[in-house]
């Protein structure tokens, strides 16, 4: 069979062969196996239970750096390790679109695979149901995860002391800026999504005894609009400096030809920690051993918010300071 | 208004182009050049098309201006032309 | 030759703050010598945004001021307009493609993007070849292209035009809404009200029309100054300006000739020609402007989609807006009662708050800060 039919989301014999032949050999793990209606798992470790969820629609399915597959379980990791939790278990539940090719199927489902080995997690539970032609983007996903935050962590925005200092773990709004140039026709062999689990990342700063505040990940809205939720939640300032945001190439040429800013794209494998100022070496060391790390940099200082001024502000090279507002609306490429 | 970047032509077929900047590559129409360009111009992109060439010559003195002004602190950038 | 230009450090040239420090102090020299207060008009929207986005209106001496002029063609398309867009958009037969500034102007019943979630098949593109290619692989519909802009813009739709024309695609139209920068400067010199003593001409509508093209309006008077965009570019543009008037040599430089010739673009006119005419046309808050507008040619009428049938709502403009004025420049954006006050980025009232480029737009985004903080 090429593409996928409706037949397949009936719960029928074409179900059954397609959890039998795609899934479980790849997700393979023993919660899976047992194909029963719930996965049973182990007791968890100790600490606080984080749980996550989040769904997937993004076009194209396939880009450069990555692909919905990938992106959908990345996406939970994240959300769990930027609480600080270690991720442990996620679902992964499908909506196809009739008439999806069976190959395009197979790279969700490698993306998947791979991206869960990567980041250390298993897949235990699914689902797939499949809409008539037209009425699904080729295919949604929505992905729920579960994690542990180990009883030492407490993360929270509130922990952001003024003097701290805000650390990026790579290049900003990658993923955002391969998305809109595949949709725009526009190429590039350094053109590529950094989509990817970062619980490495996260999980090597306290490793290194970093008395890490809190952390984000910064996806829809950009750099821009995270900054913005966490320092509305701080009751602090926060000041980047232009010069030092981490901008690929590509990336750069990108959002000047579609006249986008690259704080306000998406990144899919980024990490924002809000660190003390006097262990931003050694954060940022930890991160720069890892090879998803290496183009980590301090972007920014928290300052005290006084009466009139805005949450976040950027500060030009000209010696100017302008806010950073949030994503204002979708972010549409212009010509003016 | 108006965005437009410079943009290296990288290839070239009858009135349709691929420009590069940065390693990123667009097709462009050739249509509105005022007159042939040659792989490897520089020309304006605006909107997916070539709307001018980059006078590598100018670009040239501005960027030494820039250089001087950089150096000496003062300039007279302005007012020669 | 072509292997030896190097772009990128042109750019960071452009962009490097010593350079630009240098040119302040020559703008701080000049505009010592000039004494009295100097109002410079930038008349495009990229001016607009760089300008704010490098914080350089708080660099200028107390005696220069910086505004912006009717440089942003979506804040300058009159509301009846973008009803007659929404209206062709509510049409089955019709599949609407648009840049993706018109998105969300406030016609008088909603937005673009509220007629898209009602069911409208309206499309962002990059380039009118993207329209084209829709009209290609949608021959049962009629692809309307919304065409506004200035005259960079123009010739990418004449050129769509000649292309549809070329290979006989019947189903891709056009909605003129061009307007042209020349005599909409004419008509703001023309204003008593507006009192300008020097011109940032806009660099890429001149690597159209040409450098020349300014050579009326200082002839009249009025030092003229063609710029790139880039802080450095727009610092250098500045200090010409104070030096033709500390000079009292009113005349036309050309800053931008890395891609601005004095005769323009010959070829792109040409194709404008073709298709369009000049028409008198409507500006949103400066009103109408005689021969400011580009309307298609009447043998060209089966691409026109201005003849098309729909059910126009009563234009209503929203109440209180002053994007007139701040177009004009007689007033800043905050001295309009509705600025950050009911009228902001996400629920834009006036068109001048809606695009990233608008005046209003720039300055809530770019400028807040020196508005609520004292100047240090």
């Amino acid at each position: 069979m090429k593409n996928i039919l409706l037949a397949h989301g009936s719960g029928g014999r074409l179900t059954g062969e397609l959890i039998r032949k795609a899934f479980v050999p790849a997700f393979e793990n023993p919660g899976l196996n047992e194909l029963s209606d719930s996965a049973l798992l182990p007791n968890l470790p100790e600490g606080q239970v984080a749980f996550s969820t989040d769904g997937f629609v993004v076009e194209p399915t396939v880009f450069p750096g990555g692909n919905l597959g990938e992106i959908s379980v990345c996406g939970t990791v994240n959300d769990l390790a930027v609480a600080g939790a270690r991720p442990l278990w996620l679902s992964w539940a499908l909506i196809l679109e009739e008439g999806l090719p069976m190959e395009k199927l197979q790279i969700y489902v490698d993306g998947a695979k791979a991206a869960a080995a990567q980041a250390g997690v298993q897949i235990v539970c699914g689902d797939t149901k499949v809409v008539p032609r037209g009425k699904g983007d080729e295919a949604f996903v929505v992905t729920a995860g579960i994690g542990v935050v180990p009883p030492e962590r407490k993360l929270s925005d509130k922990n952001i002391e003024v003097g701290d200092a805000l650390i990026v773990s790579g290049t900003v709004g990658d993923h955002g800026a391969t998305i809109l140039a595949c949709r725009h026709d526009i190429s590039g062999l350094e053109l590529k999504s950094d989509c990817g689990p970062v619980n490495r990342l996260t999980e090597a700063l306290f490793d290194a005894d970093v008395d890490v505040r809190v952390m984000h990940d910064p996806t829809r809205g950009g750099v821009a609009t995270t900054c913005n939720e966490a320092a509305d939640r701080s009751g602090h300032r926060l000041v980047i400096d232009a010069a030092d945001v981490p901008v690929s190439t590509a990336t750069r040429a990108v959002c000047e030809l579609l006249g986008m800013d690259p704080l306000y794209l998406a990144c899919e494998g980024r990490v924002l920690a809000w660190v003390p100022a006097d262990q931003v070496d050694q954060a940022l060391a930890a991160w720069h051993a890892l090879p998803e790390g290496e183009g980590a940099v301090r972007l920014g200082t928290i300052h005290e918010r006084t009466q009139g001024t805005v949450p976040v502000s950027l500060r030009t090279a000209f010696g100017g300071e302008q806010p950073v507002d949030v994503l204002s609306g979708m972010d549409l490429p212009r010509i003016c | 208004m108006c965005l437009s970047i410079p943009m290296k032509l990288v290839e070239k077929e009858d009135l349709a182009g691929v420009a590069e900047v940065d390693g990123v590559r667009r097709e462009v129409s050739l249509m509105l050049l005022p007159k042939p360009p040659q792989l490897g111009d520089w020309v304006l992109v605006h909107a997916g098309y070539a709307i001018s060439h980059v006078d590598e010559e100018q670009a040239k003195e501005t960027l030494d201006l820039l250089h001087q002004a950089a150096k000496a602190g003062a300039l007279d950038w302005g007012s020669e032309k | 030759m072509s292997d030896s230009m190097d772009f990128s450090a042109l750019r960071r040239g452009l962009e490097d703050p010593a350079a630009g420090g240098a040119m302040l102090k020559r703008i701080e020299e000049l505009a010592a010598t000039i004494e009295r207060p100097v109002t410079l008009m930038e008349v495009c929207g990229t001016h607009t945004h760089s300008i704010a986005a490098a914080g350089l209106r708080r660099l200028m001496p107390s005696n220069v001021r910086l505004v912006s002029g009717p440089g942003c063609p979506v804040c300058v398309t009159p509301i009846g307009w973008v009803d007659r867009a929404m209206a062709l958009a509510a049409r089955e037969d019709v599949i609407v493609t648009t840049f993706g500034d018109m998105m969300r102007v406030p016609a008088s019943h909603g937005t673009l993007e509220e007629s898209r979630a009602e069911g409208a098949d309206v499309r962002i593109c990059y380039s009118t070849r993207d329209a084209l290619q829709i009209a290609r692989d949608n021959p049962e519909k009629k692809v309307v292209f919304l065409a506004v802009g200035f005259e960079t813009t123009a010739p990418t739709i004449a050129a769509a035009l000649e292309e549809a024309e070329r290979e006989n695609l019947p189903n891709f139209l056009v909605l003129a809404g061009h307007k042209t920068i020349p005599e909409a400067l004419e008509a703001l010199m023309d204003n008593n009200d507006v009192k300008l003593d020097g011109l940032l001409c806009p660099g890429h509508v001149s690597v159209i029309i040409g450098s020349d093209a300014y050579a009326p309006v200082a002839t009249a008077g009025l030092p003229c100054s063609v710029v790139g965009f880039a802080p450095n570019d727009v610092l250098a543009g500045v200090a010409e300006l104070l030096a033709q008037l500390a000079n009292d040599k009113p005349a036309v430089s050309n800053l931008y000739g890395r891609v601005v010739q004095p005769d323009g673009n010959p070829a792109a006119r040409a194709l404008l020609d073709k298709f369009f005419v000049q028409t008198d046309s409507d500006w949103r808050g400066l009103g109408i402007i005689p021969r400011s507008g580009l309307e298609l040619k009447v043998e060209f009428a089966h691409r026109n989609a201005a003849l098309l049938e729909v059910d126009l709502p009563v234009a209503r403009e929203p109440k209180g807006c002053r994007c007139g004025e701040v177009l004009q420049g007689t007033i800043d954006p905050p001295e309009c009662p509705l600025f950050g006050n009911g009228c902001d980025p996400e629920h834009a009232v006036g068109a001048c708050m809606v695009s990233s480029e608008g005046t209003c737009a720039a300055w809530h985004r770019h400028e807040r800060l020196a508005l609520s903080s004292p100047k240090s």
